[in-house]
């Protein structure tokens, strides 16, 4: 964020306070902690049913929280109408008003606030002129297609003035070509507009193409909420290491602590990793679970005698299970290195230069630097996993 | 299935067309006969041959008292089942408002709602003449017979109206709550008009439903007679084409009631999927 955009920045920023939603006897959010700085792109990600589009909506005010406050700017907002938050909300299916023309889908807002027919039109003109749809205004919904709607519906909700734009799964509608391009433009008219936009996604990759802060959930909970690289390159838990992918996780019991180095079993193999300098890194227990994560681009694979060689320091030993070629890089797959599946991600020219074969023995290594430690299961909060919460903070 | 290869059709489809044909033949058959015979000479009678073909049979329905009062009636039975419309269309729009709610009692009210649909007509008219009687209040085509006739009409409405709900999107009204609408604004700008084309439906049912009622409101009417009692007694005492004039006539009408709403809805659909796709002259303009 460079000086200029500090004003702006502090317009829309958004506060949730130990939000809790039950639907019945069922959490669908438990006691959520998260500030979203104004101004910024913030993608709420995770698979269906996390709690995404609970938390999206409790923030739009479709929906209150059972306990629990959501500021906007400072500010409550909790039994508020959308109106009167400042947020405005574009819809899964972009709910454009089948039997209004586009000019009349735009200009609903001003003729909820009594503004003539005149007036509201050609404001709405004006607002269609901005996302370049201005030439279809007369038309029907039916007869725009998924990328016009959306630009519609965005037209839609910028006439309200929002502080705060909602989107909810924006792109999920539209096919891989609309999606790649309506995804840089909504980044685009982020930037114009200058206001916070939340944007809900299960898709990783266009949550991290997208997002200044990435909100990682699973089950009702935050596991982590960091700038897109940060949540990319050092995933805090093995959850978001799996779900945005990219990554090796190694995880095992620990079996031994000497000066630097973690002994841990994990499957049927012992690993020895670089102990954590920092003292923030999670501490290695005798006898408890650790894990660590390194990215598949950062694995160095060499011949071994066999598949149970000993590896050493920062290494693992295994078999050449499958082998996918990617164009620029080699997806290789390797069988019996740790209880979890283990990629490497090899460059074509090194791959080819002395090509493996599936079943060859292999031994995997990382530099200490590139290895990173995650929040082990057990050393988080014990996560009911099912439905009565305890409430333990997850941040 | 192995007429996929050889193009023939199956016998079947021979034998069931033949029994489309006789059921249309049925259906339709009659009743051409009653639509044709309106049309007799002056000097014609009730059966086949025509003898010469004229509107005279029409003129006499209109004018002659011989053959009962058919203006009023056709005049009672047109404001009833216009009321009858109303009333059904409103509480059917309420009530599929109200039941998309899992409000305490909804699955009583509903059964309680359709039961009328299977209790026999006459019945019905019976019990409501009856407590009529009881309460000293006289039988009245526009009052007891309207309220048996929302017996046989609600039900109707109220299904198709759950049906038109159960299909309704309600991301259109929280979208329009999001954009700043008040609830009467949400009904009003949103829900009705995208409705619409079901609560048409809802008033066609009510209007032909009423129109050609006869169980329920044989012993609700009171002293002046509906159209279809109106026919009932032509058909004891009438003896001339008259009776197939009156006959055709009523079925114009819901005909004209048919196709009166089928021609909106159609109307409907096609202003809102195939808008002429060249620009708005107003939209080519402005660029």
């Amino acid at each position: 964020m460079n000086p200029g955009d500090r004003r702006t920045a502090e317009r829309g920023s958004i506060e949730l306070a130990g939000v809790t939603k039950r639907f019945g006897d069922t959490a669908a959010v438990r006691n959520i902690n998260l500030k979203i700085p104004g101004g910024r792109y913030c993608c709420l990600l995770g698979p269906s049913g996390c709690g995404k589009t609970t938390i999206l909506r409790m923030i739009a005010g479709h929906e209150a929280p059972t306990e629990g406050a959501v500021l906007i700017d400072g500010e409550n907002v909790v039994g508020k109408l959308p109106v009167e938050r400042g947020t405005a909300m574009m819809f899964q299916s972009y709910a454009l008003f089948p039997h209004l023309s586009c000019v009349d889908n735009v200009a609903f807002n001003l003729k909820t606030r009594g503004v003539g027919a005149a007036e509201r039109r050609a404001r709405a003109r004006d607002m269609l002129d901005r996302v370049r749809m201005k030439s279809f205004a007369d038309r029907l919904p039916a007869q725009l297609s998924g990328g016009q709607q959306q630009r519609i519906a965005l037209a839609r909700s910028l006439i309200t003035n929002p502080r705060v734009l909602l989107l909810d799964e924006p792109l999920s509608a539209l096919d891989e070509f609309l999606r790649l391009q309506m995804r840089g433009e909504l980044r685009n008219i982020q930037a114009e507009f200058g206001i916070t936009f939340i944007h809900v996604t299960h898709t990783q990759m266009e949550a991290i193409a997208l997002a200044d802060m990435v909100v990682v959930m699973d089950q009702g909970q935050i596991e982590q909420a960091a700038s897109a690289r940060e949540v990319y390159d050092r995933p805090r838990t093995s959850y978001v290491a799996h779900f945005m992918g990219g990554q090796n996780v190694l995880a095992g019991t620990v079996i031994a602590r000497q000066p630097g180095i973690i002994t841990m079993t994990s499957g049927k193999k012992t690993i020895k990793v670089t102990a954590p300098t920092s003292g923030s890194a999670p501490a290695a227990v005798d006898g408890e679970q650790f894990e660590v994560a390194v990215r598949r681009d950062r694995v160095r694979l060499s011949r071994a005698q066999s598949e149970d060689a000993e590896a050493g320091l920062n290494a693992v030993s295994g078999r050449v299970s499958a082998i996918e070629y990617q164009g620029t890089w080699l997806k290789i797959s390797v069988d019996g290195a740790g209880s979890e599946g283990f990629v490497a991600n090899v460059p074509d020219d090194e791959f080819f230069a002395d090509p493996l074969a599936i079943g060859d023995p292999v031994i995997a290594r990382w530099d200490a630097e590139q290895l990173h430690y995650l929040v082990a299961r057990s050393a988080r909060a014990a996560r009911p996993e099912t439905g009565h919460s305890t409430l333990v903070p997850a941040g | 299935m192995q007429n996929l290869q050889t193009g023939k059709r199956p016998w079947s489809f021979y034998a069931l067309s033949a029994f489309f044909g006789l059921f249309v033949i049925f259906l339709y058959g009659p009743m051409s006969a009653i639509y044709i015979l309106s049309f007799q000479g002056p000097t014609g009678g009730l059966t086949f041959p025509m003898r010469g073909w004229s509107l005279h049979w029409f003129d006499a329905l209109f004018s002659q008292q011989r053959t009962g009062d058919f203006a009023g009636a056709f005049t009672r039975s047109m404001i009833l089942a216009g009321m009858v419309l109303l009333l059904t269309v409103a509480i059917s729009v309420i009530s599929g408002l109200a039941f998309r709610r899992r409000f305490h009692g909804a699955a009583f009210v509903f059964y309680l709602a359709v039961a009328s649909l299977i209790m026999p007509g006459l019945l019905v008219g019976l019990g409501v003449g009856l407590t009529f009687q009881t309460l000293g209040v006289q039988t009245k085509w526009f009052a007891s017979a309207l309220g048996a006739q929302l017996t046989w009409t609600l039900p109707f409405g109220m299904l198709i109206m759950f049906a038109v709900f159960s299909r309704f999107n309600r991301a259109y009204e929280e979208a329009a709550r999001d954009l700043g609408a008040s609830n009467w604004q949400i009904f009003l700008w949103v829900v009705l008009p995208i409705l619409f084309p079901g609560i048409i439906a809802v008033a066609l049912f009510g209007f032909t439903l009423s129109y050609d009622e006869f169980p329920r409101t044989l012993l609700t009417s009171g002293a002046a007679n509906t159209l279809p009692m109106e026919i009932w007694g032509m058909t004891t005492n009438v003896t001339s084409p008259a009776l197939y004039a009156l006959g055709t006539v009523t079925t114009l009408v819901s005909f004209i009631a048919i196709a009166l709403s089928l021609g909106s809805i159609a109307i409907i659909q096609w202003r809102r999927s195939r808008r002429p796709i060249e620009q708005h002259p107003s939209a080519k303009e402005q660029q």
